[in-house]
């Protein structure tokens, strides 16, 4: 018991850390560093909590995914950051305010619902015979099986709406036509000409 | 002292808060905007995933994995914006959206 905690307060802290770390970084290349950085804590939570198939799935498509496509982009954007940063002392204190107020409010209501409220007396789940995974792969392929297809739909959504945001055709670039090149006849590819004899041909 | 429900959901509180606050302080730069909604959604995943745990119902779980996959179309399609802004105006300063008619 005193092991998970141990492992409980090291890996909140490196995720409130890193969280903290992400939107304060002056270089948006570390903030993704320690984006990734987040999510990996936050896996270990999961895993301390016993959803080891959502940890995997965090690391795999944050890390491995999302992460990877926000670092692509903050390279490939030449942007002066320093100037994006100009309203960060001013927005500080505001920020700051409306921060603690809602920190105050919702811990009080966790720790509410948790002691009092729905949840109270709650013990987390025993290891059983049945994995986690396995758990998850009874109801999802068989209550929410429309709404796992409909999540893979709006992945398909989401890809064909980024390459036809991101597309681009360049005007002077000239591509090869395949319609054209195979709708291409003799008559309009040739064209004879009588020249006569002495005479060059002039175009 | 034992770990407990509460002690999950005060990480998510704090998380989201901090996501919240990313939103606040850094109103000009759209990459971490995007990043701290990646935040918020991981606080939500984290309530999601210690409610499904505590209360014995793996419901939850499923939930939060629908939670991620909105999370990554969302980040996806929104990098793909920010890509296209970038490349009609040449800089990601997000107080100019508004000069876009149409």
């Amino acid at each position: 018991m005193a092991l998970q905690a141990i492992a409980f307060y090291i890996l909140a802290a490196a995720t409130l850390g890193a969280g903290l770390l992400v939107i304060t970084a002056r270089n948006p290349v570390h903030s993704v560093l320690f984006l990734i950085a987040a999510f990996f804590a936050a896996a270990g939570l999961f895993v301390l909590l016993g959803a080891e198939f959502l940890a995997m799935i965090l690391v795999v498509v944050y890390v491995g995914a999302v992460a990877v496509l926000f670092l692509f982009v903050v390279m490939m954007l030449d942007v002066d950051f320093s100037a994006l940063r100009a309203g960060f002392s001013r927005y500080l204190p505001v920020g700051a305010v409306v921060a603690t107020i809602l920190v105050v409010e919702m811990v009080a209501v966790s720790v509410g619902v948790a002691q009092r409220g729905a949840a109270a007396g709650a013990t987390p789940l025993a290891p059983t015979s049945v994995t986690n995974a396995e758990a998850i792969g009874r109801v999802l392929y068989t209550d929410y099986v429309y709404f796992f297809q409909a999540a893979g739909m709006i992945l398909l959504v989401a890809m064909i709406g980024a390459i036809v945001l991101t597309l681009r055709h360049r005007a002077g670039v000239r591509r090869q036509s395949i319609v054209d090149q195979t709708a291409r006849t003799p008559a309009a590819g040739m064209r004879l000409v009588q020249i006569k004899s002495g005479e060059g041909l002039r175009e | 002292m034992t770990i407990g429900l509460a002690h999950y959901l005060s990480v998510a509180a704090i998380l989201f808060t901090i996501g919240v606050l990313g939103i606040f302080i850094n109103r000009k730069n759209v990459i971490i905007i995007l990043m701290s909604i990646e935040l918020i959604l991981l606080a939500v995943n984290i309530n999601l995933v210690s409610f499904s745990v505590y209360l014995h119902q793996v419901t939850g779980q499923v939930y939060a994995m629908f939670v991620l996959t909105v999370a990554a179309a969302e980040s996806a399609v929104g990098l793909a914006i920010l890509v296209t802004y970038f490349r009609n105006r040449g800089d990601i300063a997000v107080d100019g959206v508004n000069v876009m008619k149409g």
